[in-house]
């Protein structure tokens, strides 16, 4: 009976999907305003409808209903209770269940709180969300149904793949959906506003916190995506150009250009057009990855389910979705009116170069995801990897690194060069000292090399707009941005290093076998059986010394799991400040002699400490725009309130 | 008002700013991908056409029965990998996956040397039980059969 409920509140929730649409757009052309008046309350209960039917289907999953196709699919019974939570978004079904659900509850919350643009764009913002959502109502009710019946119910489920028994990974999708959604909301202000003709600041305003949001959870996505692949996978790398990788990092640089733009809009009423296009372009890329993700049509280390018809449907989608909205576009871009002007050395300026470099690498990164697609066309069978997407994307990223430390020195509109000449200089001052520094002690690549002397000239500057500004009087905002530049220097630093200095050992080794690798000395003490709840291991004991001295033991597994079975392997990390000793074990050989791999990875961590920060900032600056907000509100509110109690008084005086 | 341009046509500069470097990346990107893609080959297309040593590729097929064998270093291995009509000798130096067996089907990355070897830096092996390598699945069923059946005989 559960899941039945479960099913008939999503179909609820999809017809209430239908007339938020109907109630949106009679509201655009003026219809019928008690109509009208029923968008909002539409959007509130789809949202407690679309909530109810996931925690539905968490409940089963908790109890491990095996009469649902879903749980028996993708649990069983002697899981531990996070990771048969966690079973519930981690297929197809559900994550398409938890796509919508928190596409409803951002509707809801929309529709709830928000009224500062006119009401009519309100209407037609509205009226896209459900227009988006229905689509994807549509995709889950007749061909991804999670409620679906098994009968008979099996004895016992069939697990979950090991690989994503994985406390991080059972994070990551919802992290990245979270993000995916977040752009679909600023997708619909962008259909709304250019329904109703209201490109304004106050739109980009309004938008501001959902692309900002959204940003925040693509980047600690990203993050532990990158993080998950380096110790899961067990092949000593941080960033694999993997379609499914590629499907998170398109979105993310969309949504960094969209940020860029929306900012400019909002406090220069410049780029309309442009913010206008960034907001379909994120929101594409947004689908596009969905699409790659669960269509299973490029080749994947992250291996999900294959199925050509769900591929056609999110294609279909997707078709619908972005070809209307360009079509719209285009029918609307003249009625755009050119925003303010601004000279080439100016703020604006900078953040057109950042937003034309991010769009630049975009097309680059799309280009080359999509290619064995289009060579398949021709019977071509061919894989992208690190030789085409590296040199080719620092092409366009490494000179907007440059431009990211100095543009925001500049002042908005024009500037002159003489007044930030001082900063300019020193940081090619110290860029220079870097790049002669690296040269001298070592021979690195030239990618490397450029990503180190950019890396510190980042870091510097990136708190140089600090410069002679009262730090206690420094908007939220200022320092979410500081924050977040300073962390892209720091993650380019980890990249950089780990490229130019990593040391690896590969050893087939007997027991009492020293090995060394950097700083490092490994000793394989011994390998011994170990067992966990669900998986039996064998396990390596490295007593370790750094620089001579006593530095604690590695101790990677090569694991067996039994439901499903599978093999993985247990990656052994030491962390130290500066850098990670990373440590995994192979086969043993017929001699008897265990295959060891040792990699000194220095300063690798700063990658994801870069991450974590760039998303630190992005919350700071969040915060920093809604409290604004909120006090902006309560401001109106006052002198409101102020305004009826004086005419009020004005009356009674005058009766 | 703002340096040197126009303000009239700023917008119209700012358009072709931003279609130039679009149009230059898009470019870009089709000449790179022309030259660093990596193809994918069966045993057969390799000894057929013979591609250049040391260019990026992917071969991919099943081991060879009986055809592994481990090097004196302990991590390095030689196998055999075959498609029914052809064969190449491959070594790879690294931590082979545990689905790695003779008679299963691999994707090797790695280049050819100049004696007609292929050099693997990275295999992938059935992922698990749902899960083939894509390329494979394009290997017509009756070559793939054919080779399993033939290694069992």
């Amino acid at each position: 009976m559960i899941a039945e409920f479960g099913l008939v509140a999503l179909w609820l929730a999809a017809a209430l999907a239908g007339l938020q649409l109907v109630a949106g757009f009679t509201g655009v052309r003026g219809g019928e305003e008690a109509i009208a008046r029923l968008a909002r309350p539409a959007a509130l209960v789809q949202a407690l409808l679309c909530g109810l039917a996931f925690l539905t289907l968490l409940w089963l999953f908790a109890r491990t209903d095996l009469s649902v196709a879903l749980v028996a699919n993708n649990s069983h019974s002697e899981k531990p209770m996070i990771f048969k939570l966690a079973g519930a978004w981690g297929n197809h079904e559900g994550s398409m269940l938890l796509w919508v659900t928190v596409m409803a509850l951002a509707g809801g919350l929309i529709a709830l709180v928000e009224r500062r643009l006119p009401e009519r764009t309100m209407l037609a913002t509205l009226g896209a969300q459900a227009f988006v959502g229905l689509g994807f109502y549509a995709f889950l009710l007749f061909s991804s149904n999670p409620f679906e019946r098994l009968n008979p119910a099996p004895v016992e489920g069939n697990g979950l793949n090991p690989l994503l028994q994985d406390i991080g990974l059972a994070f990551h999708p919802p992290t990245l959906y979270f993000g995916y959604v977040g752009l679909s909301v600023a997708f619909s202000f962008v259909v709304g506003a250019l329904l109703t003709r209201q490109v304004t600041p106050e739109f980009a305003r309004v938008m501001r916190p959902w692309i900002l949001g959204a940003w925040v959870f693509l980047t600690i996505g990203i993050t532990a995506g990158s993080y998950w692949a380096y110790y899961e996978l067990g092949w000593g790398g941080w960033w694999f150009w993997d379609p499914v990788e590629n499907a998170s990092l398109m979105p993310w640089l969309a949504a960094t250009a969209l940020l860029h733009s929306a900012s400019v809009l909002a406090s220069r009423d410049a780029l309309r057009a442009w913010t206008v296009m960034l907001g379909v372009i994120g929101f594409s890329m947004s689908m596009v990855g969905t699409f790659l993700v669960r269509s299973g049509i490029l080749t994947s280390v992250h291996a999900f389910a294959v199925d050509p018809e769900r591929g056609s449907f999110i294609l279909a989608l997707l078709a619908i979705n972005i070809g209307g909205a360009l079509v719209l576009f285009i029918s609307r871009a003249g009625t755009v009116a050119e925003g303010e002007r601004f000279s080439v050395l100016s703020r604006e300026g900078a953040l057109v170069i950042n937003n034309v470099a991010l769009s630049a690498t975009l097309g680059i990164v799309l280009l080359g995801t999509l290619y064995p697609l289009m060579t398949e066309a021709f019977d071509m069978r061919v894989s992208v990897g690190p030789p085409y997407f590296n040199p080719v994307s620092a092409i366009f990223v490494l000179p907007m690194l440059v431009v990211l430390a100095v543009g925001p020195l500049l002042r908005w509109r024009r500037d002159s060069f003489a007044r930030i000449r001082l900063p300019v200089v020193a940081l090619g001052v110290l860029g220079v000292v870097v790049l002669a520094g690296v040269l001298l002690t070592s021979a690195i690549d030239i990618l490397p090399l450029l990503g180190l002397v950019l890396s510190v000239v980042v870091m510097v500057g990136s708190f140089l707009p600090l410069r002679g500004r009262s730090l206690r009087r420094l908007p939220l905002a200022v320092w979410g941005m500081v924050i977040a530049h300073f962390g892209v220097g720091v993650s380019l630093f980890g990249m950089a290093s780990d490229t130019a200095f990593q040391q690896e050992r590969l050893v087939a080794a007997n027991t009492g076998d020293v090995m060394e690798v950097g700083p490092w000395q490994a000793v394989l003490a011994g390998v011994v059986p170990v067992a966990g709840p669900n998986w039996t291991a064998l396990e390596a004991s490295l007593p370790l010394t750094y620089d001579g001295k006593e530095a604690g033991e590695a101790r990677p597994q090569a694991r067996s799991f039994w439901s499903p079975p599978q093999e993985t392997s247990e990656i052994a990390l030491v962390t130290r400040w500066n850098g990670q000793l990373y440590v995994g074990i192979g086969n043993q050989n017929e001699d008897g002699r265990w295959q060891l791999r040792l990699w000194w990875k220095p300063f690798v961590t700063f990658i994801w400490y870069g991450g974590l920060l760039i998303a630190l900032g992005g919350v700071l600056a969040l915060l920093g725009r809604l409290s604004t907000d909120i006090s902006r509100r309560i401001a109106a509110r006052k002198i409101a309130d102020r305004r009826a109690d004086e005419e009020a008084f004005a009356q009674e005086a005058g009766a | 008002m703002t340096g040197g341009i126009k303000p009239k046509h700023q917008r119209l500069v700012l358009l072709f700013v931003a279609l130039v470097a679009l149009v230059g990346a898009g470019l870009l990107a089709a000449w790179a991908l022309r030259n660093q893609a990596d193809y994918f080959y069966l045993p057969s297309e390799i000894v057929a056409e013979s591609p250049e040593p040391g260019r990026g590729m992917r071969l991919g097929g099943m081991v060879e029965m009986g055809s592994i064998e481990t090097q004196e270093d302990g991590v390095t291995i030689h196998f055999v990998v075959g498609d029914g009509e052809a064969s190449v000798p491959v070594s790879f130096t690294g931590i082979a996956p545990a689905l790695f067996v003779e008679g299963s089907g691999v994707i090797a990355e790695g280049t050819m040397d100049a004696d007609g070897t292929f050099v693997a830096s990275n295999l992938l092996a059935k992922h698990d039980e749902n899960y083939v390598p894509r390329e494979l699945e394009h290997m017509t069923a009756d070559q793939v059969r054919a080779q399993v059946e033939a290694t069992l005989e």
